[in-house]
């Protein structure tokens, strides 16, 4: 009863304020008027009486005061006088409301929206059951060039069958499976990218299909009928989002498939792009399923509930090292075995970039915030004569402070909303760009999130509160009271303070305008690396012959002549190759050979290059140069193939001095004789080339590969007339990856285009802001010394001498800033290390060309202020007093 | 004009309760009456009572009411509320043993 009767009282002292502080008026005149008539019948005159009350009662406003402190919320009543008063404050300087709230907002935007990507991709736990004790496995490679290499299905067969640490493990294959979807319906046949897993993947990450059932054991045999799961997107799309999918056969690769499952809509692995999943037993063959040198697969493992990762990975690497034993010929079986959280396996690549734009951001934050601070210090220093005044007069320092931040705070709180809204638009962009990111659909705001905004509001506003809030120091009542009589210059501390800020913000941007500067070195550089090919007009796009239809090596070799002869053929088509992948598409395999004409190799010693295939114009359509020697024969088909082309470096590192011309290496169970000798490509635009062996494409072992074609105007046009000649060879079969050379380059650069972009994007804000801060201050001190300078030039001084000394005046806090800055950036450098592409840390331009721009715009921005200052009129600078 | 310390305060509350817990009274009445009874020992200014009066009224230990007084006039009329009785005792009750204790001290030197 008591609080509701405290309630009561508090909700009226704050809704009836007025009503309850007039019946305090009457309450304390009756007072008064008692005590008055008491007086008078004591026989006091009224006058004398009046007084005598007044005497005993004390100061009634004082006193009423006093009361209406006693009332609640008295805090809240302060709080929304200072808010009036804030806002009154800030709508009469509204150029600077609105400059402090955009700066604030996009500080704070972009600080939430990279807070929000970070933190669901890298912090959030998997969305896995007990995603902790999940691990991915690796081999690790006998010659230590690999000490996290894929796994082959032989040593996984083994871990499965001895290792005792995990509750289950399952195996995935990697990148680049893909399968030919056929249509239905009138539907184009469509590559679509599969991962093959075994059966027990979705029961090891604890997700169950949204529809229908997940593998079983018996799915996962070369016995069993085909089964696939879909994932969601896959099924919306290709199948109208229809429950009756199930059951149904689905044409794969030209084989029948029984759909029996579909995977929730959020559910991505091991790729963001994975669609289909098979099981891996079924599609491989036992061949590969137990061989021990093939090195294919994703192992992953849940950890018993008492082992550690530690544990767990020591047992494996015995199981590896025995095998390794057992088969010490084979210089490809691994020796140990590796792991890594899942979570930092699927994220790892892209931690670094993601922490460096967060911290890009906060960067840009803190220039956000000190350039309030120094804008509100300025402010203060014209307020200085209002403030004395007003403590001189008893307002304490307590109330003054208050009122301070309460201004920084309604400015932080506008700028951070806005900052809130401009951060969703961001997360939304981010997520619609990069949507190759994995992981990146966890990215959402929540309340973490909005937590965040809310903090770094609060905090916006106490730093850029506090550190003005130097400035108003009762200590110098006095003093801005005296000098408030001449208006020589401000007190030295104060300016000082700016300076400092200044020189502070300055350093920040030259930290940001070097990561800006490397990164966008490095990715000029990455983009004009030599792909050891032409890139310019040369489509590119892949296609895969189902083994269902074209099992005998000549089917497929009559298909890839077909091909060839009418893309040729072709009006527009200026050459046209054929291969088992073009450069910079990816590293896609390597294979180890013997040199017949070399002695044996040491036991356990290997040799091995990247393989490729080739057909004899593949090296003129892509210009790779020939560097010796000549392209395949016309007769290197089918059986007859046993010539092998090399690259430059294969040339270098296996043979050196010698002449591998008329050389025989030993590859698939025979001799090839090394006829030429081609120019070195690489397999990634940002990997150094390595060495390649391309045997004849007509050989008739692969399935599949990419074709390209090259024209001497833009090729774009030519992708449509040759999916057509692919569909007249044969309706069913689908092309994937059409892409001309530029695209494919391009897309393998999105990341560090994209890192550079963004942090160029944040240094040219703060450079933006330093400069308006630098002409912020000169403008003020130049303000502030309108006397003194006209003083000065009324003795005597030039007019050239005058401008110097405040152009030294702006410019020696940018210095400052700017070698701090140096500092600073060569120490964040170090950080950037994995990002950087042909590009030093310390790279001696980009810190030039950083000075030579923070000085040009550091000048600029003094230059006004200070040029203003040399003309001063010298009577109308006195006359001002 | 500093805010009376804490023990000043205390006091004031505990003859404020004490003085109105008979009857209702307004202001004037109870600054009148703790003159009276304590003569000229304490010194209150008058009009420091009626910042206590509304803070006692906020924590509701007492309860006001506009009233006629006999001369006729409106006055606010103060009076304990069942949470101010029990205030009011155990307010007593430290006060007899803070007072106790003191004098013990004070005259055993």
């Amino acid at each position: 009863m008591v609080w509701a009767r405290r309630l009561g009282l508090r909700l009226q002292t704050v809704f009836r304020r007025g009503r309850v502080a007039l019946r305090l008026d009457d309450e304390i005149q009756f007072h008064l008027n008692e005590q008055i008539a008491e007086n008078i019948d004591h026989g006091m005159s009224a006058e004398e009486a009046r007084y005598a009350a007044m005497r005993t009662f004390g100061n009634p406003t004082y006193l009423k005061e006093e009361t209406r402190d006693t009332w609640g919320w008295i805090w809240l009543e302060n709080f929304l006088r200072d808010l009036r008063y804030a806002a009154r404050v800030l709508a009469r300087t509204p150029a600077f409301a609105i400059v402090a709230i955009l700066v604030i907002s996009l500080g704070i935007g972009a600080t939430t929206s990279l807070f929000t990507v970070v933190r669901s991709v890298l912090l959030k736990p998997l969305p896995f059951k007990d995603p902790s004790r999940l691990i991915r496995l690796y081999e690790h490679g006998a010659d230590g060039k690999f000490p996290y290499n894929v796994v082959s299905g032989g040593v996984f067969g083994e871990w499965k069958k001895q290792s005792q640490a995990f509750s289950d493990l399952a195996l995935v294959s990697g990148d680049g499976t893909e399968y030919g979807l056929s249509g239905t319906g009138g539907q184009l046949p469509e590559k679509v990218r599969a991962s093959e897993c075994t059966w027990n993947l979705f029961r090891i990450l604890g997700v169950e299909p949204a529809l229908g059932r997940s593998f079983a054991a018996a799915d996962d045999q070369p016995s069993a009928a085909a089964t696939a799961i879909l994932s969601w997107g896959l099924w919306k799309r290709r199948f109208g989002g229809d429950p009756a999918i199930l059951s149904q056969t689905i044409h794969l690769d030209m084989k029948s498939y029984t759909v029996i499952g579909v995977m929730p809509s959020w559910f991505a692995y091991p790729a963001q792009a994975t669609q289909l999943w098979t099981p891996i037993y079924h599609e491989e063959s036992a061949e590969t399923m137990q061989a021990l040198d093939d090195h294919e697969f994703i192992a992953v493992g849940r950890l018993n509930p008492n082992t550690t990762e530690t544990q767990a990975t020591a047992e494996l690497s015995l199981i590896v090292r025995r095998l390794h034993d057992e088969h010490r010929d084979n210089p490809f079986v691994s020796d140990a075995a590796n792991s890594r959280p899942l979570l930092e396996d699927m994220v790892g690549d892209i931690k670094t970039p993601l922490y460096v734009l967060l911290a890009a951001t906060g960067c840009v934050l803190l220039i956000a915030c000190l350039n309030i601070a120094n804008l509100l210090v300025a402010r203060s220093a014209t307020r200085r004569r209002e403030l004395a005044i007003r403590t001189a007069l008893g307002g304490s320092r307590g109330r003054l402070l208050g009122e301070h931040l309460t201004e920084t705070f309604l400015l932080s709180a506008v700028g951070g909303g806005a900052g809130v809204m401009l951060a969703y638009a961001v997360i939304q962009w981010f997520v619609a760009t990069r949507q190759d990111m994995s992981r990146v659909e966890a990215i959402h705001v929540d309340g973490v999130v909005v937590a965040f905004a809310l903090g770094l509001i609060f905090l916006c506003a106490l730093f850029a509160g506090m550190v003005s809030s130097f400035s108003v120091r009762g200590d110098y009542i006095l003093c801005s009271l005296q000098d408030s009589s001449r208006s020589y210059s401000a007190g030295p501390a104060r300016v000082r303070l700016r300076k400092w800020l200044l020189a502070f913000e300055v350093a920040l941007t030259v930290v940001l305008l070097i990561g800006a500067g490397l990164l966008l070195k490095s990715y000029e550089r990455l983009r004009a690396s030599n792909l050891g090919c032409i890139t310019n007009n040369v489509l590119t796009m892949r296609f895969n012959l189902p083994d269902a239809k074209y099992s005998q090596p000549v089917q497929r070799v009559n298909f890839f002549e077909g091909l060839l002869e009418r893309v040729r053929a072709l009006p527009g088509v200026e050459a046209a190759g054929l291969g088992s992948a073009v450069p910079g598409s990816g590293y896609w395999g390597d294979g180890g050979f013997l040199v017949a004409e070399h002695p044996p190799l040491a036991l356990g010693q290997a040799q091995y290059a990247i393989t490729r295939w080739a057909d004899p114009k593949y090296f003129a359509a892509l210009r790779i140069p020939l560097l010796r020697g000549q392209t395949f024969d016309a007769n290197q088909r089918l059986d007859k193939a046993d010539e092998v082309i090399v690259s430059e470096s294969f040339a270098r590192q296996y043979f050196g001095d010698e002449d591998p011309l008329g050389k025989h290496l030993l590859k698939f169970g025979h001799a090839h004789k090394i006829v030429g000798i081609v120019g070195d490509t690489r397999f990634l635009i940002a990997k150094p080339a390595q060495p390649i062996m391309y045997f004849p494409m007509y050989d008739g072992i692969m399935t599949g590969g990419s074709l390209a074609v090259r024209s001497n105007h833009d090729v774009t046009p030519l992708a449509l007339p040759i999916q057509q000649i692919v569909q007249q060879l044969d309706p069913e079969l689908a092309v994937s990856d059409v892409l001309t050379m530029d695209q494919m380059i391009g897309k393998s650069t999105l990341d560090a285009s994209f890192n550079a972009t963004l942090v160029l994007a944040f240094a040219i804000l703060s450079l933006t802001l330093a400069a308006v801060g630098l002409f912020g201050v000169l403008s003020y001190i130049v303000a502030q010394r309108t006397t003194e300078i006209g003083v000065r030039i009324a003795l005597g001084a030039q007019r050239a001498e005058v401008l110097r000394l405040m152009l030294s005046d702006g410019l020696r806090p940018a210095s400052l800033g700017l070698v701090l800055g140096l500092a600073g950036g060569a120490a964040m450098s170090q950080f950037l290390r994995d990002l950087l592409y042909g590009v030093p840390p310390l790279d001696s331009r980009v810190y030039a060309t950083v000075t030579i721009l923070l000085l040009a715009v550091a000048s600029m921005a003094c230059l006004l202020p200070a040029w203003r200052a040399s003309r001063l009129d010298p009577v109308q600078a006195l006359r001002n007093e | 004009m500093s805010k009376p310390n804490d023990l000043v305060q205390g006091t004031l509350d505990l003859l404020i309760l004490k003085t109105i817990s008979l009857e209702p009274k307004h202001g004037w009445a109870i600054a009148k009456r703790i003159q009276q009874i304590s003569g000229e020992v304490l010194q209150v200014q008058q009009g420091s009572l009626y910042p206590a009066l509304h803070r006692l009224e906020q924590k509701a230990w007492i309860k006001a009411k506009w009233k006629e007084t006999e001369t006729g006039r409106q006055a606010k009329f103060y009076s304990l509320t069942a949470a101010g009785r029990a205030q009011l005792e155990q307010e007593a009750e430290n006060w007899s043993r803070l007072s106790a204790a003191i004098n013990l001290v004070v005259e055993t030197t």
